[in-house]
């Protein structure tokens, strides 16, 4: 039994992602062409080309028809996966470890999700029929428990954990106003931020990701196959995925201060990348801030803080785009959007465009000379979630 | 001996100024406060809540058949006093009916149950009283449950009143009818009714007196029961004269609880009626039924059980901030522009169905070796991972602590916003759970919370039933581990 992980087994020659916004005159078929023919350019290939397509979406369609019949792709294996939020990531990973088993020479992860034509703002899941029992809150709600249990915890002020919470907010949405493809293009400052009428315990709209259309797309071939598509691939150092068994919603000893199944995930990336000290040794990490009381703590489960600490490196700037370790350089979900399925691929495209060095000049990281990208993906609720970490670097060992 | 094991009244958390009507609609000031029951109860949750009390004070005793009465039943064509049956976990060999959808089904099981050769019945009434905006119904009706545990006397269930007897009147006439469906009660000119009602009681009561034997002087207190009060001021005057206490109509801090009222005027007197005592119930509803009892010493250790929740202290219990705005909305009068979310799915029946010692019950399962608590029940421990190594674990009436909280504008709510936390149980085990009966600024980390049967939400006409948590009310609540 064991974790052995594909190190530069497979590489990502090509990435393409669409503009995440209300699409309001884009359908779901748009937004996979567009994401797909950008992808397909990238990587100088045709769709032919590819031998098998992973499609990722939480609920804007059903079955590999879903991605087969836009594109209109001849009697290809394509395989529509689902993973909560952690959608997009887990496409991808079924990608890479198709073509690390040697089944395929090339295949294509898809993200997309048209969240924008249910009519109700937020997202809403599917619901499957069950005995009327399920707990009624959103999202934001249960994520909202997070804030109170960590100050508590770490004897901070709410009204200095607000401060802080709004600074990581301020900081993606200072990153999102520097990013073209961005949904919230605006800077906001902490004070403005704080100023907010709460909706979700101490949470405003503010701390909540944005809710958009979009697509993204990947695609991957054999690590020595990688320089014959492009002078600068992506090569997938780790891919790790845990999914909770929901013990946190009934264990008493669950505190709210802590993400168990991002822990685990990290751990085992970590191990199959061979990274003792992610705070120098990664460049960058994309991780899923769908709150900010998420990115707070998600910074002590990736080990780039110590326990208690994250709060006062991220009012120190350790994460801010010129800090120390860098994150959420694109504007993470709370400013660039949060198309279900494809945000998992766009954290992957943010990577692929700073360690390439083709982020816009204004919007470079200082670190990319370390030459490795985490990607931090989850769904669910505290207590109760699905996990997944990436990490990618621009260098084989 | 045959007579009453236990009786319990349920009143709902909010209470309506009554003045506040007045001031909305611009009319005369009223006086006192009705009792509301809240945008997740119904008939149904008013009398589970009530049997839960009542069943609490006899834990040796175990129904042999439910009776529900009601005049607002949740449902037509299907049957309510199920739902109570599994919220209350009876046997499947016991019987539950509805007496609905009249004001005398209550009084019509109970004489039913006095008179049955079952060991021992419930029976539970729930009503939640409506009218026109700014209506005597409306003023002066009140929510309430109520329910009453009959049976025969055992050493380890004594009955508390001994049925000493009965006495009935019938005869038709038209003086309150109502639709199904309709939340106005119509009526005939008052004096009519007031005629016919008031001789029918005497006949009633009369028969029943004879029936026991005993003259009128000789009752400590007669409690009333009746839609149109001017009805009894006769018998009352007569008995107030003959020195009987009649007891508090609860008019002024309840209202007229309609199904439930008997029950509730029962339970009342009971909570402070001293043995040997005699004392009758009277109920007027299209037509009259007078019940005899005489109290027994089983009555002193039935209050000191630690068990006990009086009607009085669950009036005294009550909050009086309601405003009527959002009293109108929590009956459907004033619709409220919910939060723009999907409204909830309904329920599947067959889901619903396979956990229904879950849903209606709140019961999860303990893994044997860990002791770990699982809630749903769970074929696999969290802890240790053992299979189907489990016990059920009722938790229905175990205590919880709130371990953290968090206010939700966001979500869908009939009543806006949810205020969420997650309780930790006595003698372990956890879950998240909606709070109710409760204000956004009124919870904190640390309060201590106890469950109740609420509707959680309707969808295509099927109410969706479970559990919530409600600050503790009142001494006595049982703080102990239900497994």
């Amino acid at each position: 039994m064991a974790s052995h992980g594909i190190k530069d087994q497979v590489a990502i020659v090509g990435m393409g992602c669409t503009p995440f916004k209300e699409h309001w005159d884009k359908g779901l078929d748009d937004l996979m062409v567009e994401a797909v023919s950008d992808t397909l350019a990238s990587a100088g290939v045709t769709k032919d080309q590819i031998d098998a397509w992973w499609l990722g979406t939480a609920q804007s369609g059903m079955a590999g028809v879903t991605l087969a019949a836009p594109l209109k792709l001849q009697n290809k294996p394509v395989t529509r996966v689902e993973n909560f939020c952690a959608t997009g990531s887990e496409a991808l990973r079924q990608a890479c470890y198709a073509v690390a088993s040697g089944a395929y020479d090339v295949a294509a992860a898809v993200g997309v999700e048209k969240v924008k034509d249910s009519g109700f703002q937020g997202l809403n899941a599917f619901p499957v029929p069950n005995d009327g029992t399920q707990r009624t809150l959103t999202a934001a709600g249960m994520f909202s428990l997070v804030a109170p249990a960590y100050a508590e915890k770490y004897g901070i002020e709410p009204t200095e954990l607000r401060r802080t919470l709004a600074r990581i907010a301020s900081k993606n949405h200072a990153n999102g106003a520097k990013n073209e493809r961005a949904q919230f293009r605006r800077e906001m400052s902490v004070d403005s931020i704080c100023a907010m009428p709460a909706v979700a315990g101490m949470l405003s709209v503010f701390d909540c990701a944005g809710v958009a259309d979009g697509a993204a797309a990947a695609i991957v071939v054999r690590a020595e196959d990688a320089y014959k598509y492009t002078d600068k691939p992506l090569f997938v150092k780790a891919l790790s995925m845990v999914a909770g068994n929901g013990s946190g919603s009934v264990d008493p000893t669950y505190d709210y201060t802590h993400f168990d199944e991002c822990e685990a995930a990290a751990r085992d990336a970590y191990s199959q990348a061979g990274i003792t000290d992610p705070r120098t040794e990664l460049a960058m990490a994309e991780v899923h801030d769908c709150f900010t009381p998420t990115e707070l703590v998600l910074m002590e489960d990736l080990g780039f803080s110590e326990r208690g600490q994250a709060w006062r490196d991220a009012e120190a700037g350790v994460f801010d785009l010129h800090g120390d370790l860098p994150v959420n350089t694109d504007g993470g979900l709370k400013s660039f959007g949060h198309p279900v399925g494809a945000s998992g691929l766009r954290m992957i495209f943010e990577c692929w465009l700073q360690l390439r060095g083709e982020a816009p000049a204004d919007r470079q990281i200082d670190t990319v000379d370390r030459g490795l990208a985490l990607t931090h993906n989850l769904g669910g609720y505290p207590g109760d979630m699905v996990s997944f970490v990436g990490i990618f670097g621009n260098r084989t060992d | 001996m045959r007579g009453i094991i236990s009786a319990a009244g349920y009143v709902p958390h909010w209470r309506l100024q009554r003045s506040s009507i007045g001031a909305a609609l611009g009319s005369g000031a009223g006086k006192g406060n009705r009792s509301v029951a809240s945008f997740d109860e119904d008939s149904t949750t008013l009398a589970v809540e009530a049997s839960r009390l009542a069943l609490r004070l006899a834990p040796n005793s175990a129904p042999d058949a439910l009776w529900f009465a009601t005049t607002s039943p949740t449902y037509m064509e299907k049957t309510s006093a199920t739902i109570l049956h599994a919220a209350l976990r009876l046997g499947g060999d016991v019987i539950a009916a509805d007496a609905a959808s009249s004001l005398r089904g209550t009084s019509g099981a109970l004489r039913s149950a006095l008179r049955s050769t079952e060991s021992s019945v419930l029976v539970a009434s729930g009503d939640i009283r409506t009218g026109m905006a700014g209506s005597p119904d409306e003023k002066d009706g009140g929510d309430a449950g109520s329910a009453i545990l009959v049976g025969e006397s055992t050493d380890s269930a004594p009955v508390i009143a001994e049925a000493i007897a009965v006495g009935s009147a019938t005869r038709e006439f038209l003086d309150r009818w109502r639709a199904p469906g309709d939340l106005r009660t119509h009526s005939w000119e008052d004096r009519f009714g007031e005629q016919r009602y008031a001789a029918l009681a005497t006949t009633a009561f009369d028969a029943a007196l004879k029936d026991a034997g005993v003259d009128a002087d000789q009752l400590a207190t007669v409690a009333i029961s009746t839609p149109r009060p001017r009805a009894a001021a006769a018998l009352s005057k007569k008995l107030g004269a003959a020195g009987v206490t009649v007891a508090d109509s609860l008019a002024n801090d309840v209202g007229f609880s309609g199904a439930a009222h008997p029950g509730l005027l029962l339970a009342d007197v009971l909570d402070t009626a001293e043995p040997g005592q005699l004392v009758a119930l009277l109920v007027l509803a299209d037509g009259a039924d007078a019940f005899v009892f005489q109290v027994t010493e089983a009555i002193t250790a039935y209050r000191a059980s630690g068990r006990h929740l009086s009607v009085r202290r669950q009036i005294d219990d009550g909050n009086d901030s309601l405003p009527y705005a959002k009293y109108l909305s929590w009956r459907g009068v004033l619709p409220i522009q919910p939060p723009n979310r999907p409204e909830p799915a309904r329920m599947s029946a067959s889901a619903a169905e396979r956990r229904l010692d879950w849903k209606y019950g709140f019961v999860g399962s303990r893994d044997r070796e860990s002791s770990a608590l699982h809630l749903p029940p769970a074929r696999v421990s969290f802890i240790g991972g053992n299979v189907d190594d489990m016990d059920p674990a009722p938790m229905a009436d175990v205590d919880a602590t709130v371990a953290t909280f968090t206010i939700d504008s966001l979500a869908y709510s009939p009543s806006p916003p949810i205020v969420f936390a997650v309780c930790d149980f006595d003698g372990g085990g956890r879950l998240p759970l909606e709070l109710t009966d409760v204000g956004p600024t009124q919870v904190d980390i640390g309060m201590k919370v106890e469950m109740t049967f609420r509707r959680l939400s309707t969808a295509d006409d099927i109410a969706n039933y479970f559990w919530k948590a409600r600050p503790q009310r009142g001494a006595g609540a049982n703080t102990e581990s239900g497994s």
